[in-house]
């Protein structure tokens, strides 16, 4: 907590050594703040599992969080109801995990920032671990007893990952 | 100079058709990279369409009407005594505090696919063909949400930017406030607008249906690229992750060269204070990129190396084009037209004079130039373009027309300054595929649609959607 404090103290300094051009320039009224005092907002995990918070679940968890919290919009088994479809589900929509996702961070991301859809961010981190193994299990991707976690989840193979082309830099 | 092209096209009602030659030369150079098309187009073409130049002024129509006598009159039937109207005699209404539309405007409204704020996206749609000029109301303004619109108190709202920076800084609005601003005119537009127009059959529905998730608003706010200099960027970062303070915490990957290039922290709507479904107090603005980048509720910026690859940018807003191959990070929304006037649902009164006109755009740049055909796509004339024509911003394009009560097929093109031309349907699908299925308006099979939208209007000057 002292690190903010501290920058603050330094900033004249730093100002005045840089010369008058930043001074001059820059209005300089952004407060100095730590990655530390961040932490509660910064929930960001990237494709190689940085940002994955400790903790671990099961696919079995999963089911039971999933019956309780995500089944009312998502359906029986995660085949679809009000919203869409976690599992695929024959005859229903092509946009699968299975297909669309090339990382499985990107579950465990949305899930925590976004779900449940009426009390986001309410999960545990075992939790959403949990889910996250319901869903690949569902979708065939890892396996019945699989864990997930910090070391498990970056190393999941999606299905379709190198299916992905980026459009940018974009032609004109 | 004078007399029929060299298609020997002549605008019904037999008005003189030129070209000067500064122009042609000009229109060339416009349209140097994909047009095959345009240099070979009469300014005026068939079915009525008349000189743009005609916009200018009358004295050439009443020319045109007097040699012709196409509908008799330019004027029509002779008007009535007029009475003096009861509002002419008694004060009017007090002046609000803020003022609405008139109440005889009640249906100049958004529709609305999740009016009962059910748990799912909520999608409102602009009334483009109710409205005119470029810039959307902020009340109409269309919305994508994920959860609704948060009430933020804007004297706690903080915006956090970390990561790869010399120093990770938060700013609260009162001192972003004080930062040096700047106003731009710019679209924002949902990547799935138009999504439509990928069904196998045209559907029939309104401009509002098919486009209605495009809207264009003067912006004011703080370039990007100051706070950025403030915190300072490690080389190392090549994108950041923008992040709402919506409870979905929506967030996307943005390219650092964006950011530097022309992305605002926008405060400031038409005006006013941002619109609270646009994003209040603070949005991202990402000019000429698909709508969902343009992060709402702005409260995070953190400098990365790779994207993150957010559920926007994989699940969702990636295109399916052949087999497993699917393409992620498209990012600029491509140059496309349609016309609002006339359109579904609004129905021509009998032959006569008519103003054919719609908005173009690129996400590209300006608006170099707007065809319009009313027999079609056989003939092409060009449209003029109200000024000033805005880089990535919506503009209105009008074509002077005089319907003979026939039927006929109307259409629009645009070209952009970087030389990309509007496609046609068969253009696009020879890269993405035929559409094999019909799915409703509300479904987004796929996304950056910008074919030639194509709208019939039979002999009673009934409006429908076509494919042509």
């Amino acid at each position: 907590m002292s690190t903010p404090k501290r920058l603050a103290a330094a900033l004249p300094f730093a100002v005045a050594l840089c010369g008058a051009a930043l001074a001059a320039d820059l209005p300089g009224l952004g407060k100095p703040v730590s990655e530390a005092d961040l932490a509660m907002w910064d929930m960001s995990v990237g494709p190689d599992g940085k940002g994955l918070p400790s903790g671990s679940g099961t696919s079995a968890q999963g089911a039971a969080i999933f019956a309780q919290k995500c089944e009312a919009c998502h359906g029986k088994d995660g085949h679809g109801a009000t919203n869409a479809a976690l599992i695929n589900a024959p005859g229903k929509s092509d946009r699968t995990m299975a297909l669309y996702v090339p990382n499985a961070t990107t579950i465990f991301d949305f899930t925590r920032r976004a779900m449940p859809f009426p009390q986001p961010k309410t999960l545990t981190n075992d939790e959403v671990y949990a889910l996250t193994a319901f869903i690949l299990v569902g979708n065939k991707i890892i396996g019945e007893g699989e864990a997930m976690n910090a070391e498990t989840l970056p190393k999941v193979q999606m299905p379709n990952r190198n299916g992905f082309v980026s459009r940018y830099p974009e032609k004109h | 100079m004078e007399g029929p092209t060299k298609h020997g096209m002549l605008a019904t009602g037999g008005l003189k058709m030129f070209r000067p030659a500064a122009n042609a030369s000009m229109e060339e150079a416009m349209t140097r990279k994909h047009d095959t098309l345009a240099s070979h187009l009469p300014d005026v073409a068939g079915n009525g369409l008349v000189d743009r130049r005609a916009l200018l002024g009358r004295g050439m129509l009443f020319a045109g009407a007097a040699a012709t006598g196409v509908g008799g009159s330019l004027t029509g039937a002779a008007a009535e005594a007029l009475a003096v109207d009861p509002w002419s005699k008694e004060p009017g209404a007090v002046i609000p505090p803020y003022g609405v539309p008139a109440k005889y405007e009640s249906k100049v409204v958004r529709t609305l696919t999740n009016p009962n704020n059910d748990p799912r996206t909520s999608n409102g749609r602009t009334p483009h063909h109710l409205l005119d000029g470029t810039i959307t109301p902020n009340g109409l303004h269309f919305v994508v949400a994920r959860a609704g619109f948060p009430d933020i108190d804007p004297s706690k709202h903080r915006l956090a930017i970390h990561g790869l920076v010399k120093q990770p800084l938060v700013f609260d609005l009162e001192t972003l406030s004080r930062y040096p601003k700047v106003t731009r005119v710019n679209f924002v537009e949902c990547g799935g607008n138009s999504a439509p127009l990928f069904n196998k059959d045209p559907i029939q529905a309104n401009v509002q249906a098919i486009h209605g998730l495009v809207s264009c608003s003067e912006w004011t706010g703080v370039r990007l690229s100051t706070l950025l200099e403030e915190t300072g960027i490690d080389p190392k970062a090549k994108w950041l992750l923008a992040e709402g303070a919506d409870g979905p915490s929506m967030n996307r990957s943005i390219p650092i060269a964006k950011a530097l290039d022309d992305a605002m922290v926008a405060l400031y709507q038409n005006g006013e204070r941002i619109n609270p479904a646009q994003g209040y107090p603070m949005r991202l603005l990402v000019p000429g990129y698909e709508g969902n980048m343009n992060v709402k509720w702005l409260h995070r910026i953190k400098l990365i190396e790779e994207p993150v690859m957010a559920i926007n940018e994989t699940l969702q807003y990636t295109y399916r084009v052949a087999g497993p191959k699917i393409w992620q990070f498209f990012f600029p929304m491509e140059v496309k037209s349609f016309i609002t006037q006339p359109s579904p649902g609004l129905t021509l009164k009998g032959p006569g004079f008519y103003e054919i006109s719609g908005l173009a755009y690129s996400g590209n740049g300006r608006i170099a130039k707007v065809m319009v055909s009313a027999d079609g796509g056989k003939s092409w004339g060009q449209a003029a373009l109200d000024a000033p024509v805005n880089s990535k911003a919506l503009t209105r394009f009008r074509m002077p027309w005089r319907w003979d009560g026939q039927p006929v097929v109307l259409q629009s093109r645009a070209w952009d300054e970087a030389g990309n031309m509007q496609p046609t349907r068969s253009e696009l699908f020879a890269e993405r595929g035929e559409p094999k299925v019909n799915t409703p308006v509300t479904a987004f099979p796929m996304g950056h649609m910008n074919v030639i939208t194509s709208w019939s209007a039979d002999n009673k000057g009934e409006v429908k959607h076509v494919y042509a």
